[in-house]
């Protein structure tokens, strides 16, 4: 294993925290929009003081991995840049309204009534961003990110817009919204304080389980026709049998341990489940940054720029992950918070 | 509009709306520190009360900052993936560095904003320093990244290939220092002025209203130092110009030949065709002097290379004349107040003062915008001074004038929002 796989699996392991964490606040927002019924007041106050004190060091995860990946591979970061132009600056438009609705909608002064809009506008960005993600990533994942968007035809549309836009792409950009949702409403069971919202999150939790099941047997039939690399990447493989097992045990896992009520058994494995999609993806595109023709190798920065990058991740985690801890003892542990008091 | 155009269109007002929040990210929780601090210490509820409203707004421009910041990290690969190609092995490390940074910022403000009745109060108020040397920190290494842009080090070009990439060195570029010292100081200038002068407004109607004295204290003991020292800072930025990016100095001045003993020109009208400045105030061999402390010294003019390596002469001209006269009125105002404060008088019930400080609250965030044009238009044909051109960094996607219109209209949409939140803040206050 090279410098450049280790740079690599870090940035990949960014993006790991980003869907685990980050992915789980759009979910919340997707729970917020759906709410109903007798309760709905109260399920969207529960989402906002779980994303509350989070939400901003939730979102920095993908910055991180953003940095890293120009920092380590330019020509990667420069050709999606070109390539998946569009669907990137709909994700940005995305996280733009959601952080600003979110913050205008908590400390705008929660007692007006026109501050709800912020609070749906919040929840309408949670629901696409996810989506756009979701497409760029089986964009990548089946190759249509290639060289200069050749293989896929000539012009505008060929070049910019098919790659990203087909029945494939939407299926992932589905898949990543349901996971993210499933997330939220999993991390919600053991936010929630009372009886009543946890079965509700609980209700919503089986029923995303098995959407998410669904949406990724959509994406597998779908990758047969656009994506084969990925098809044999995934499936032919020696390894991926054993992970495609740990993953279904998890997937079992979770939803057995949100029947039972075990919320925090259900937590860690619906997190594991996630995290072993993420990286059976990984491993179905390795040794491709970008398949199928742009090697982690060929993308790599020189030996002398990796070596300080993984110096400043060491150094940076040593910050980080204390800081994490701290953050996540004090907000994640005990009583909902309480934000700022009014003076 | 063409492709290129409108791209750099797109960059200019990502950065130019970014920026008022970065400054404000970097410089409002000193402030938000100070008044917890002195609650601790006094006692009095009046500071927390103040903590707490600045922590409030300091949450609604954070998060503002911290999307807007996103999409520029972003947009350099949507817009600029030539430049990222050739510069991001070279200056991925400052950016990496700043994540990091940006990381612990957001950490520690989430649990100084709800961790009021979380934490003991000694690590509540450490994690407001955290969130003040992180957001200082991660300013200074966004513009270690810009200082490379203007003085590339760190690299070498062979046959059109960069080879011994070092990173260090490319971090320690000639303009790394003086950059850094003069933004750092200008957020800080800006940040406390532009509340200075917000909670001045008061005292004009209610002078004896502890609260806005008690925050105008605060304000301008973080602003006024920073405005008095920053002339300072752009005397250094000045010599490393003259040094090593003579030709934008040479724009900011409107200097178009070579001359020893070069006179300092003060508005006027620049004629890059004719090679003259019109109707200018000079102030005979003060060119020379600021730039090289020696009234006779050589300064290079626009002649030394070719017009189409020219920037925009006016725009860079009046840029730099703009931040000029609003750092030198801040400077004054901050004198006078240290004057007034020296003798022992109220500053609250100081009329004129209070006027001035009024007055002074867009000045600092004018100033920031303004060296920034002077800094990006004055580098320009180039995105990498002498290295790459801006022309050949640039996205090959089409019909940028899209994304450039709906950016734009994105940011204007949420600037509006932000006021008028701001706005129901500060009237809420009396």
């Amino acid at each position: 294993m090279s410098l450049a796989d280790v740079l690599a699996g870090i940035i990949f392991v960014a993006l790991n925290g980003y869907a685990l964490l980050g992915g789980a606040d759009f979910g919340g927002g997707v729970w917020g929009l759906l709410a109903s019924g007798p309760r709905k007041q109260r399920h969207r106050e529960l989402i906002a003081e779980a994303i509350g004190p989070v939400w901003e060091a939730n979102h920095v995860w993908l910055i991180l991995a953003v940095v890293l990946l120009f920092t380590c591979f330019p020509p990667a970061f420069a050709r999606l840049g070109t390539l998946l132009h569009i669907p990137l600056s709909l994700v940005l438009i995305g996280i733009v309204l959601r952080g600003s609705a979110f913050t205008f909608w908590r400390y705008g002064g929660a007692e007006d009534e026109e501050l709800r809009h912020w609070g749906v506008t919040f929840a309408i960005a949670s629901l696409i961003t996810p989506l756009l993600l979701g497409t760029t990533v089986g964009a990548i994942a089946a190759g249509a990110v290639g060289d200069g968007g050749r293989g896929m035809g000539d012009g505008f549309v060929a070049t910019y817009v098919r790659p990203w836009l087909n029945p494939f792409t939407l299926s992932v950009g589905l898949f990543a919204l349901i996971a993210f949702a499933f997330l939220a409403a999993v991390y919600l069971t053991l936010e929630a304080r009372e009886q009543e919202l946890e079965d509700d999150f609980r209700r919503r939790a089986l029923g995303a389980g098995v959407a998410l099941f669904c949406a990724a047997a959509l994406a597998l039939l779908l990758s047969r026709g656009y994506a084969p690399p990925m098809r044999e990447g995934l499936i032919l493989a020696a390894w991926a049998v054993p992970l495609h097992l740990l993953t279904a045990a998890c997937a079992v896992t979770a939803l057995a341990a949100l029947w039972v009520r075990r919320w925090r058994l259900a937590r860690v494995a619906a997190a594991a489940q996630v995290s072993l999609i993420l990286w059976g993806w990984a491993f179905g595109q390795y040794p491709y940054v970008i398949p199928p023709d742009l090697t982690i190798a060929d993308a790599a920065a020189p030996a002398a720029t990796l070596r300080l990058a993984l110096g400043a991740v060491a150094l940076g985690a040593l910050v980080l992950f204390p800081s994490l801890a701290y953050l996540f003892r004090i907000f994640k542990h005990g009583q909902p918070s309480s934000g700022i008091p009014d003076p | 509009m063409s492709d290129l155009l409108a791209a750099r269109s797109q960059m200019g007002v990502s950065l130019a709306f970014h920026i008022v929040f970065a400054v404000v990210g970097i410089a409002m929780p000193v402030m938000m520190v100070v008044a917890e601090r002195r609650w601790r210490v006094t006692g009095q509820a009046i500071y927390l009360e103040l903590a707490k409203r600045w922590a409030r707004g300091t949450a609604i421009l954070f998060a503002v900052g911290a999307v807007s910041g996103t999409v520029l990290s972003f947009e350099l690969g949507l817009l600029w993936p030539g430049f990222m190609r050739f510069a991001g092995s070279i200056i991925g490390m400052p950016f990496s560095l700043e994540g990091f940074a940006f990381f612990t910022e957001a950490i520690f403000l989430g649990v100084y904003l709800y961790g009021w009745d979380r934490i003991s109060p000694r690590a509540h108020l450490g994690a407001g320093v955290a969130v003040a040397a992180s957001g200082t920190a991660s300013g200074i290494f966004v513009v270690l990244a810009n200082a490379w842009m203007n003085a590339p080090t760190g690299f070498q070009l062979v046959d059109g290939r960069v080879v011994n990439v070092d990173p260090i060195a490319a971090m320690a570029s000639p303009a790394a220092f003086p950059q850094a010292l003069h933004m750092t100081l200008a957020a800080y200038a800006a940040a406390g002025f532009g509340v200075a002068g917000i909670h001045a407004f008061f005292p004009l109607k209610d002078p004896a209203n502890a609260f806005h004295r008690r925050a105008l204290e605060i304000a301008l003991i973080v602003g006024a130092p920073a405005a008095v020292l920053r002339p300072v800072s752009g005397d250094l930025s000045a010599h490393h110009l003259a040094r090593d990016q003579p030709v934008k100095l040479a724009a900011a001045e409107a200097l178009f030949t070579t001359q020893h003993g070069a006179p300092l020109t003060i508005g006027g009208w620049p004629d890059p065709a004719a090679g003259e400045t019109r109707f200018a105030i000079e102030i005979p061999y003060a060119l020379s002097l600021l730039a090289f402390h020696d009234p006779h010294a050589e300064v290079k003019g626009l002649d030394t290379v070719a017009p189409e390596l020219w920037p925009n002469v006016r725009a860079v001209h009046f840029s730099f004349d703009l931040m000029v006269a609003v750092g030198t009125y801040l400077a004054l105002v901050a004198l006078w107040a240290a004057w007034l404060a020296w003798r022992r008088n109220d500053l609250a019930h100081h009329r004129g003062l209070m006027r001035a400080v009024v007055l002074a609250t867009p000045m600092g965030f004018l100033a920031v915008e303004a060296g920034w044009m002077v800094t990006e238009l004055g580098r320009q044909p180039w995105v990498i001074h002498g290295v790459l051109r801006t022309r050949d960094a640039v996205t090959p996607m089409p019909g940028l004038v899209v994304p450039f219109v709906t950016f734009t209209l994105l940011y204007c949409f949420l600037g509006v929002i932000v006021c008028w939140l701001l706005y129901r803040q500060i009237l809420r206050s009396t």
